[in-house]
């Protein structure tokens, strides 16, 4: 068989993209299974040591913080509740709106759509300030709700819910209301299914977005109880050396490894639901 | 009383267009109804009020001697087929057919007797854990029906339901609707722009143009009586010829021959219309055919010429007449089957 040239470039790139995704994720695994001297001494490892299960074990069970209290299991724990809270709240009501903004004829439909999609141009770390004010003032400070309420308008899932819902026929709304189904009806027996994988699509994305927030948590939360992965980071994993604090590289590397696989099982889990979706053309 | 009763229906959209006249009519329980007219007549207008999927401007709809103007469709009992299907895509054929009873709370043990019913009566019923992508056009078109006929409305409504399908499917399916309403008696109307189909399907034609209804009657009635130029020219195939002349006096001049002791009183301007299965040839006829172009369907043929200033004559004769391009015929109108209508209006005067 004759291979053509454009073929072997074409695998060449591919390659190298492969190489340039997987290359730092296999470092920072290597390296999680040397000690800290080692790297510190030597650089990034490529190859693995003897320290995999010793520094597991340490990042998983040992207590951090100023209190001394808080684990990584616990901040995994709560960046889970975060971003899986952020994006089913975020899906649900971006999904509703749309369907208000598509099916319900209401005055100033198309001007309120925009007014939602300019909201785009304002993200958190812009309206920071307020929102600590309004969270607090509420006293959802240091709660799983001040964690993931701010956060769960969505203009993008608004977007693309609506965009959807457009290229739905009419023929099927006006077949479901002569077959006796209300609106609310409509929305769960029709638009739902129909829409599976987009809000797959649209929970993957979202899942991430909430689970590598880092500004929020940090400004949100005084109490350790709440910390999550991504602020945690920094602050755990410290050793105290003739009075300056030096980060326990290996640890860390563990530490970056373990925080990946939460969403990891997301996009792995919810990845054959996507495709699956995407083969059945159900038009 | 009549089991549908339209009053005066008008439909105005918000943006001022017109698209139904104050329309009455009644049909009666049982009857298969057709509305036929070109694309944009209103035609589909009027069925989506009926279904309730649009809003009444004025006048009102009486079904089964209730008013159902202001009646939410889910509640109006009646049924209605899609141009496109509109099967739930989500759905397989079976759920397809349940969910509007679903929907009314029936329970499930009903629910499965009579969707099989339904589906035996379609022959759809070793398709019933398919989904509508699986499925063929005619099919489809089958699940459609069972949709409607499952819940045994008080009636059907099919909105151009065969426009989908390819020619030979298209006459299949005529038949089979036309076989299957008889067998349900359900009152049922049928939008198409098709006159063949608005011919062979309807008890009764309403003919509908510019949102309003030229006439209305058996299709055979419409056929040899049409009231107007429009009827005339949408019912029938190949067209009816039309040819511009003169009324004076009871005796026509139209493109170089004249009729004598028309049956009308009109005087001025008027339009002669001619079937072209209303002719036949003879020695010395009234009409001279210069051939340009022979069409042969096998049992007939269609011969199109000119006479004098007009072109694309049209000639209906049997196939077995052998009539050879750049021949002269010379043609007589059998029986004064000829209609004539004032040009003005269109509306007929003979």
């Amino acid at each position: 068989m004759k291979i053509k040239f454009s073929q072997i470039l074409a695998h060449i790139v591919l390659i190298l993209g492969v190489l340039l995704m997987v290359i730092p994720i296999w470092l920072s695994f290597a390296s999680s299974t040397h000690d800290t001297v080692t790297i510190l001494k030597e650089g990034m490892q490529f190859g693995l040591g003897d320290q995999l299960t010793r520094n597991y074990n340490e990042v998983l069970n040992e207590k951090g913080g100023w209190s001394e209290e808080v684990t990584a299991a616990k901040m995994f724990i709560n960046s889970f509740i975060m971003a899986l809270g952020i994006a089913t709240l975020k899906v649900i009501i971006s999904a509703m709106s749309a369907y208000a903004l598509v099916y319900f004829r209401f005055k100033f439909a198309v001007p309120i759509f925009w007014l939602i999609f300019i909201t785009l141009l304002v993200p958190l770390e812009v309206r920071i300030f307020p929102s600590y004010k309004i969270v607090s003032d509420l006293g959802l400070t240091n709660s799983y709700t001040g964690l993931v309420l701010p956060l769960v308008a969505s203009a993008t899932a608004t977007f693309f819910f609506r965009q959807f819902y457009k290229t739905i026929p009419d023929e099927l709304l006006e077949s479901a209301k002569l077959d006796g189904a209300n609106s609310w009806r409509f929305f769960i027996d029709f638009l739902v299914p129909l829409s599976k994988t987009m809000i797959a699509a649209m929970f993957i994305f979202m899942f991430v977005y909430g689970y590598s927030q880092y500004l929020w948590p940090l400004i949100m939360t005084t109490s350790e109880e709440y910390w999550t992965v991504v602020m945690g980071m920094k602050i755990i994993f410290t050793e105290s050396y003739e009075g300056v604090a030096l980060p326990r590289t290996a640890e860390r590397f563990a530490y970056i490894i373990l925080s990946m696989i939460p969403p990891v099982l997301v996009v792995v889990f919810l990845q054959k639901w996507f495709i699956k979706g995407l083969i059945q053309t159900e038009k | 009383m009549s089991f549908l009763e339209l009053n005066k229906v008008t439909k105005i959209y918000p943006n001022g267009t017109k698209a139904v006249h104050e329309t009455s009519m009644n049909v009666e329980n049982g009857e298969f109804m057709v509305f036929v007219g070109p694309s944009g007549c209103g035609k589909s207008t009027l069925l989506r009020m009926i279904a309730g999927l649009e809003d009444i401007t004025e006048g009102y709809i009486n079904l089964d001697g209730i008013l159902i103007n202001k009646v939410d469709p889910s509640d109006r009992d009646v049924a209605m087929v899609f141009q496109n299907y509109a099967l739930y895509p989500h759905m397989n054929v079976y759920n397809n057919l349940a969910y509007g009873l679903k929907n009314r709370g029936i329970s499930k043990e009903d629910i499965e007797k009579k969707v099989n019913e339904a589906a035996k009566l379609l022959q759809i019923s070793e398709y019933l854990q398919r989904k509508p992508s699986m499925l063929s056009g005619g099919q489809r078109q089958r699940v459609a029906m069972g949709r409607a006929i499952v819940r045994s409305p008080k009636i059907f409504l099919f909105d151009e339901p065969l426009s989908n399908l390819d020619a030979k499917l298209r006459i299949q399916m005529r038949l089979e609707i036309k076989k299957l309403q008889q067998k349900v008696g359900v009152t049922s109307i049928f939008v198409t722009h098709d006159q063949v189909e608005a011919m062979t399907l309807a008890d009764r034609l309403a003919v509908i143009n510019n949102g309003l209804i030229e006439q209305l009657g058996t299709p055979i009635e419409i056929y040899n009586n049409p009231k107007s130029m429009f009827v005339a020219g949408f019912i029938g195939s190949p067209q009816m010829n039309f040819l511009e002349g003169e009324l004076k006096n009871k005796t026509l001049t139209s493109e170089g021959f004249e009729i004598n002791n028309v049956t009308s009183d009109f005087n001025g301007p008027v339009i002669l219309g001619i079937r072209p299965e209303h002719m036949s040839q003879t020695d010395k006829g009234l009409i001279n055919l210069s051939v340009d172009l022979v069409e042969q369907l096998g049992s007939d043929n269609l011969i199109y010429g000119e006479i004098k200033n007009k072109k694309d004559f049209c000639f209906r004769c049997p196939g077995s007449q052998i009539i050879k391009k750049g021949s002269k015929l010379s043609l007589n109108i059998n029986d004064n089957n000829y209609y004539v209508f004032d040009k003005s209006n269109g509306n007929r005067v003979n």
